[in-house]
């Protein structure tokens, strides 16, 4: 067991190395630093603020090797921007932002707290309230109640999550009144300005959600054990809520993780929304004003938080089923 | 050879056979024509015109209807407007009303389809190239070809789609067609992914055997014997694509990294309206949005149908 977990988190070193190729690659190969500078500058900026611009952010650097010797007269030949830049990343050395001139793990830390109180509630409900339904809808698989849940569901997802964000604080903030419209408060009193959103959240994920669950039980609907325990006589809902229900926990796992991303998605516009000064509200300022580090470091974690992620459930699936770890 | 089209031919019919059983995809696939047949008129260019000097390219969507321009906002199907508190008379009337800047909306929707249809299909064709390429070689070669592949699939498989692609997009200028590479690049994965699954279990066939013994080279085997019969997987994955690609080009362009304003699509139409609605202005976002729903849903519909067909897998149950 432990050999394995030892064996999976040094194979996702590799992968963590090419994330920040890949960073590196796109803001340095594919556009030019003066292409960087001058978008950043806004409109006409003068050819010495562009040098400028370049010197301090040290992109004026060799790309990979140093050859030229330093100001002291040696030689430093990592003295690159490529590796910089790696130590910047590997090193959790973030670098400022651009535009708030801040460190970005500072803002981070700012930022984090207040997009957490609106994904994990609405993660948790939202497998809480689909997982139920995608059960009931696969127990009565085939009869008209499920043909017409599928078509709900196939509804719901056609709605693009913006019309869900928009119609849904229309209706129950501005008509209704049920909640506050904008703004976040910290501490406690968070709850009131986060219930709407998580709602929203839920609701926009709710047709996905039980579409996969149901299919991912149909498929284990067709195992042997089934057939096994329906051959004792076990009764089918005793089959479906308890067998099938702990078989399916793979894929379900996996969907978690999946869903990473979509979280993201889902609480960036939220946040735009709703006024939330969360992670979303850190993107959305960092693309309004060119702030190239600030999405550089948020590329990186985000793709860590994925790894780690996905190490965690590769991990759990050795709890949930012990053949894995020998494969 | 005449025996082998005839069974495809006959492969393709139970296909179509079974989808035509689905009322609600024969309904989804009448609608999707309807949307391709608005998107293609307005890809045929009329002959240009001469306004005052200034050469004009139309399509024929824009001779059907284009309409003058108003002052400013007008409901559907008023005979006049408002603005800053005086009414003022509209030249014609308006089936969905007039946005801020006076424009049809009827025809700005419209103009949306061509563009829907854009971002639908060109980034899944990008992907599709890559995942071809890619795929059939990791599974058909296996070493360090197919260690090299998982390797990159890994690192951008892990890195959030949503976020690459803001990345990527900031790097490059904005554009729709910017836009659609972005998105093909973001989405390639998955597909190669299982066509190469695929590959590995159909180059062991007793036919691909059978054609390595008569002498065919490694690209004919590729390209002449195991594509075609990984190709549904292709065909599904498109289908499937298409309606979150849409759906992506509204939330792109909502954080301001997709289409230009100025392009024609229900994104920016729904970007301009959203904080209309407090002031009763509801014509706007709505029709964007019925249109893009309306799309979307179609797609949905047909494109499970499909997979229900094509799919072997699936076939079996």
């Amino acid at each position: 067991m432990l050999n394995y977990i030892i064996r999976r988190v040094l194979l996702a070193i590799p992968t963590v190395i090419g994330v920040c190729l890949v960073t590196f690659l796109l803001f340095n190969v594919f556009a030019s630093p003066e292409a960087v500078a001058r978008r950043q500058l806004g409109k006409n900026p003068t050819l010495a603020q562009v040098k400028t611009w370049v010197t301090v952010h040290g992109m004026d650097k060799p790309m990979f090797f140093n050859l030229n010797p330093g100001k002291d007269g040696r030689l430093h030949p990592f003295d690159s921007r490529f590796w910089n830049q790696m130590a910047e990343l590997l090193l959790f050395r973030f670098p400022k932002s651009d535009y708030l001139h801040e460190k970005v793990s500072d803002l981070l830390k700012q930022k984090i707290g207040p997009s957490l109180t609106i994904t994990i509630p609405a993660f948790l409900l939202s497998i809480l309230i689909t997982l139920p339904i995608a059960l009931i809808s696969a127990y009565y698989r085939g009869t008209y109640l499920d043909r017409f849940a599928l078509l709900i569901c196939v509804v719901l997802m056609s709605i693009v999550i913006l019309n869900y964000i928009i119609f849904g604080q229309y209706l129950l903030a501005v008509v209704f009144k049920y909640f506050p419209i904008y703004g976040y408060e910290f501490g406690l009193g968070a709850w009131k300005f986060v219930l709407l959103p998580v709602i929203l959240a839920v609701a926009a994920g709710l047709g996905g959600g039980v579409r996969f669950y149901r299919t991912v039980m149909l498929n284990e609907v067709r195992a042997d054990y089934v057939r096994t325990a329906m051959a004792k006589g076990v009764s089918e809902e005793r089959i479906l809520f308890k067998h099938v229900l702990k078989n399916a926990m793979i894929p379900i796992l996996t969907v978690t993780v999946l869903s990473i991303p979509f979280l993201i998605t889902g609480s960036l516009l939220l946040e735009i929304y709703f006024g939330i000064p969360g992670m979303g509200n850190l993107m959305i300022n960092a693309i309004n004003n060119a702030d190239y580090p600030v999405i550089r470091t948020l590329v990186y974690i985000y793709s860590l938080l994925y790894i780690g992620g996905s190490i965690l459930t590769d991990i759990s699936y050795t709890l949930v089923d012990p053949r894995v770890a020998f494969e | 050879m005449n025996k082998e089209r005839t069974l495809a031919e006959s492969h393709l019919k139970i296909a179509v056979k079974r989808i035509k059983k689905d009322r609600l995809a024969v309904a989804g696939f009448c609608v999707i024509c309807l949307f391709a047949l608005i998107a293609i008129l307005d890809s045929v260019p009329l002959p240009r015109r001469d306004v005052g000097g200034v050469k004009w390219t139309r399509t024929v969507l824009d001779s059907l209807f284009q309409k003058e321009v108003e002052k400013s906002y007008s409901p559907p199907l008023a005979t006049s407007g408002v603005l800053n508190r005086k009414e003022f008379q509209l030249r014609s009337r308006h089936l969905l009303g007039t946005n801020n800047l006076g424009e049809d909306v009827l025809y700005n929707a419209l103009k949306g389809v061509r563009t829907a249809f854009i971002i639908g299909i060109v980034p899944s064709v990008i992907a599709a190239f890559f995942a071809i390429i890619f795929g059939l070689l990791a599974g058909y070669y296996g070493g360090w070809i197919d260690d090299t592949i998982q390797y990159i699939y890994q690192v951008l498989s892990s890195i959030p789609g949503i976020l690459l692609l803001i990345a990527m997009l900031m790097v490059m200028e904005r554009g729709l067609w910017q836009l659609c590479v972005a998105l093909g690049i973001t989405s390639w994965v998955g597909l190669c992914r299982l066509i190469r699954g695929e590959t590995l279990k159909v180059k062991n066939m007793e036919y691909v055997e059978a054609a390595r013994a008569l002498g065919a080279n490694d690209l004919r085997l590729l390209f002449r014997h195991i594509l075609p019969n990984v190709m549904y997987l292709i065909i599904i994955e498109m289908t499937l694509d298409f309606s979150s690609l849409v759906m992506s080009e509204t939330v792109l362009t909502y954080i301001n990294v997709g289409v230009e304003p100025g392009t024609g699509s229900w994104g920016q139409m729904i970007m301009t309206a959203d904080r209309e609605l407090p002031n009763g202005i509801w014509w706007n976002l709505t029709a964007a949005s019925v249109f893009l729903f309306l799309l979307v849903l179609a797609f949905n519909l047909f494109a499970d149908a499909l997979r229900d067909a094509l799919d072997p897998r699936l076939r079996e149950a």
